[in-house]
């Protein structure tokens, strides 16, 4: 039986962290516990930062945002959105795809760095991260970073704890920089395309000046054939100039529909969070980052040899395909096909026992994981804070 | 503060240069490799000129493999190595010591691979920022960041110090834009991280790298981003009778929704010269001078221009004036580029880089104008507006000891007035040694102790370009 500790501020923060480090006793670390990914942790407590919330400062007209680890998610975007701003790079939400039903917060978001469709044209999350405070495996809590836009004082740990999945450090309260909403989107949908040639419709759209901010290939299903969506954004007449523009560009591709609003909106959060391959709910998820051109070569391996489904994001960039529950999730055929182009692949859904078997992230090269031993090791000495997850 | 220390050299290590040179000349073409002293001068200081030192040797490697020779030799050595690329460092970041090895990129400038459809291009750290954007223009791409001394400065230096520039408003700085380095560390391990994909895995060891000074490795070769060329752009200039009105105006334009490309401020001594020294028509009889550029069609350039217009009329703006052609935009950037060059032609100065929240733009303006009014000195404040990243110039004469003292100390109370508002030492320079006994004013023993773990884990002897950055004091044993 685990026990859980609920910490409400820095200082038990760093009494937990520094007596667990004393009795070389692990921690899991959680936020709301809706990122279940990576190998599982054997610690007999878990530290959670759920009760460490609230937005601590708030300058609409500074683009600016700071709010302690444990604040769910949905309060920031709420707090945004009556001010019509946003984060900027549309966290994505794994409650569906991962099946639980936890309150996904900002820590947890910022220790994933979890960035969705915009990221080809907004940056990930770790790009708008601008300021963080953390306690390391000491027990002592550092900051990096602040509140301003520009800042190259000391080192950049803001990046280096961004997407290091609580094995630094515990984040105790993150600022991030903020955009504007649009005025208004609109997604141009292409149908019935090969991932071949989506991927060259999506590069050639990124190529022009007409700023998508989205660009993703869904599979077939359903007897619906493909569908290539391309998003725009911006000033109403900004975006029915690019359009006109975009037309030209994607003649050889076929016409397309547009769709607006709400339905774009809709349509933007089904890719974001992976709806597609929601279900069969016991299918492995891989998630996969290559170049973009690259993408059309991995995913159509992987149909043939896995019978995965195959969603691209991110131009072709970002693949999220499924394997089998069974045997090695298809981890085998998955690396191999991202090896021959370059790139990796990350285990996001799969059993314990197929998580706790398969490397659930790409092995890395013996330089780069020399680097993160040493660096594991200044920030975590003790090696307690979420042992073994990365 | 007394002028900056740059401490005394080993002499051990003085007295074995012969055999170091050897060690290295066995290991470089001798084109490669710098030992007399007129030479090396050439190498003794970098933009902060007010501090110079002649160093060691100087080498000019041509490949990866070599720079990791040299840097396990010098490891084994336990010789110092500063790693240096165009030298225009504001913050002496390149600044080597008599007892250190500089180690220069500028033999390794070569495109490697160009790939529009994938948006990047793969380069040797020696290419120039400028060279970059130059490598993909006739393709319709460009690379963002563009620091003023982007024509010299190198893709190596802008790794090192996470550099900006005026456009970083829309496009983000250097760690933005960088997708994967080779870079060998000191025992002469050569390792990529990234590569041309959008994002790497485990951690961000790419992030910790850009803006470490030099202190963690030697970069050699850059997955950059390139992005497609905007249809037009198009600065305009508006005056302002205070420095609170400009600021609310900057406030107000970004509250709207609208993200310029760049939004430069100059106050009025600076818009005096470099009005003198460019003739770009800026209004001389105001005290705060915008320039904003945006971005897109013709249409679109029209509309944002037109919103700009109706949100800065609350401010009573003066001289309001849009760029009709190619060369009046040319002539517009020409004399904000060329600002800090048109201020050296009259007076030396120093000039600082710290940033502060937005909202605090006119609290700071004031109190740099106390500041420097207590120390005697003129002051002329030029920077980023949008992203509140100053450079206030400190004017002195270098010739005068006592003004430099002066100056200096004055600079270290404007940037302790900016770390007192909120914000930071150091926006896009780096700290080098002209800031780095400031760091324990923005951080505690707690944080600097941290960055150093990171610094002894990576370069346990502390000798890739030990004196930057961390105060000389408080370092680890």
């Amino acid at each position: 039986m685990t026990s859980i500790l609920l910490p409400e501020s820095e200082t038990e923060i760093e009494a937990i962290v520094h007596e667990a480090a004393q009795s070389r006793s692990p921690l899991a670390i959680h936020g709301g516990g809706t990122r279940p990914i990576g190998k599982p942790v054997h610690a007999d407590r878990t530290l959670s930062t759920k009760l460490l919330t609230g937005i601590t400062l708030y300058e609409p007209s500074e683009l600016v945002i700071s709010a302690r680890a444990g604040t769910p998610l949905t309060e920031i975007q709420q707090t945004l959105a009556a001010n019509r701003q946003r984060l900027p790079f549309e966290p994505i939400d794994y409650r569906h795809l991962l099946g639980n039903h936890g309150i996904p917060t900002i820590g947890g978001v910022t220790a994933s760095n979890s960035s969705g469709p915009r990221r080809i044209h907004s940056g990930a999350a770790r790009d708008s991260l601008i300021g963080v405070r953390a306690t390391t495996g000491r027990g002592e809590t550092i900051k990096s970073g602040g509140r301003v836009m520009k800042n190259v004082t000391g080192y950049d740990f803001v990046k280096l704890l961004a997407g290091s999945w609580g094995t630094l450090a515990v984040l105790t309260e993150v600022t991030y920089k903020l955009l504007p909403e649009a005025e208004t989107e609109l997604t141009l949908l292409l149908t019935g395309l090969s991932a071949e040639r989506a991927v060259e419709a999506m590069t050639s759209a990124l190529g022009t000046p007409f700023e998508v901010t989205g660009a993703a290939h869904l599979p077939a299903r359903d007897g619906m054939p493909t569908r290539t969506a391309l998003r725009l954004e911006g000033f109403d007449a900004s975006v029915t100039y690019r359009t006109d523009r975009l037309d030209q560009v994607l003649k050889p591709f076929g016409a397309f529909e547009t769709i607006a609003a709400e339905a774009s909106r809709v349509l933007w959060k089904s890719i974001r969070d992976v709806e597609a391959l929601e279900s069969p709910h016991d299918a492995a998820i891989w998630r996969i980052s290559v170049r973009p051109t690259d993408g059309p070569t991995v995913g159509k391996q992987l149909v043939e040899k896995l019978s995965s489904r195959v969603l691209y994001d991110w131009a072709g960039g970002l693949i999220w395909a499924s394997g089998p529950s069974e045997g090695d999730g298809g981890a085998a055929i998955v690396r191999s096909a991202v090896a021959a182009v370059g790139g990796h692949a990350m285990l996001v859904r799969g059993s314990p026992e197929l998580r706790a078997t398969v490397p659930v992230f790409e092995p890395e090269t013996s330089g780069v994981a020399a680097m993160s031993r040493l660096i594991k090791s200044a920030f975590d000495p003790a090696g307690v804070l979420n042992p073994g997850r990365m | 503060m007394s002028a900056i220390e740059i401490p005394k050299p080993d002499p051990r290590i003085l007295a074995r240069r012969n055999e170091i040179i050897a060690g290295l000349a066995a290991l470089l073409p001798p084109t490669s490799l710098i030992t007399e002293e007129d030479e090396r001068r050439a190498y003794e200081t970098d933009a902060l000129t007010a501090y110079r030192r002649v160093p060691l040797a100087v080498v000019l490697p041509e490949t990866t493999e070599q720079v990791s020779k040299v840097l396990a030799f010098l490891n084994q050595q336990g010789v110092k190595v500063v790693a240096r690329g165009a030298g225009t460092s504001l913050a002496g970041g390149a600044i080597p010591s008599e007892d250190a090895v500089v180690l220069g990129v500028s033999k390794t400038s070569r495109i490697l691979d160009v790939d529009t459809a994938n948006r990047t291009i793969r380069v040797e750290a020696g290419v120039t920022n400028l060279g970059v954007s130059g490598a993909v223009a006739h393709l319709g791409f460009f690379y963002a960041p563009d620091p003023s001394s982007q024509l010299a400065c190198t893709i190596a230096g802008n790794i090192g110090m996470n550099s900006g520039g005026a456009h970083c408003l829309k496009y983000g700085v250097t760690t933005n834009n960088v997708l994967g380095v080779k870079i060998v560390l000191i025992d002469g391990t050569i390792v990529e991280i990234g590569g041309a994909q959008m994002d790497a895995p485990g951690y961000d060891l790419l992030g910790l790298i850009v803006g470490s000074e030099g202190q963690l490795g030697v970069v050699t070769e850059a997955t950059l981003r390139i992005l497609p060329l905007a249809e037009g752009a198009r600065p305009m200039l508006m005056g302002f009778q205070s420095a609170e009105d400009a600021g609310a105006c900057v406030a107000a334009i970004i509250a709207s929704g609208i993200i310029p490309v760049a939004i430069e401020y100059m106050d009025r001594p600076a818009i005096q010269v470099c009005e003198a020294f460019a003739h770009a028509g800026y209004p001389l009889d105001v005290e705060a001078l915008l320039i904003i550029e945006v971005e897109g069609s013709e249409a679109e350039i029209e509309d944002l221009i037109g919103r700009i217009t109706t949100i800065a009329a609350d401010y009573n703006p003066s001289g309001l004036r849009v760029s009709q052609s190619e060369a009046e935009s040319a002539a517009i950037w020409k004399g904000r580029k060329s600002a800090f060059g048109a201020m050296g032609r009259l007076a030396d100065y120093i000039c600082m880089d710290g940033t502060i929240p937005t909202g605090q733009l006119s609290a700071v303006l004031t109190g740099i104008a106390e500041i420097c009014a207590g120390y005697g000195l003129r002051v002329s404040n030029i920077f980023h507006a949008g992203d509140g990243n100053l450079h206030p110039l400190v004017l002195f004469n270098a010739n005068d000891p006592v003004e430099q003292h002066k100056a200096e100390r004055c600079g270290e109370d404007i940037l302790k007035l900016c770390v007192d508002l909120g914000g930071c030492l150091t926006g896009e320079h780096g700290v080098g040694i002209e800031k780095r006994d400031l760091m324990t004013y923005q951080f505690n023993t707690i944080d600097l102790d941290q960055q150093m773990r990171v610094k002894s884990a990576l370069d346990p002897q502390w000798l890739l370009n030990p004196h930057k950055v961390f105060p000389l004091e408080g370092r680890p044993v």
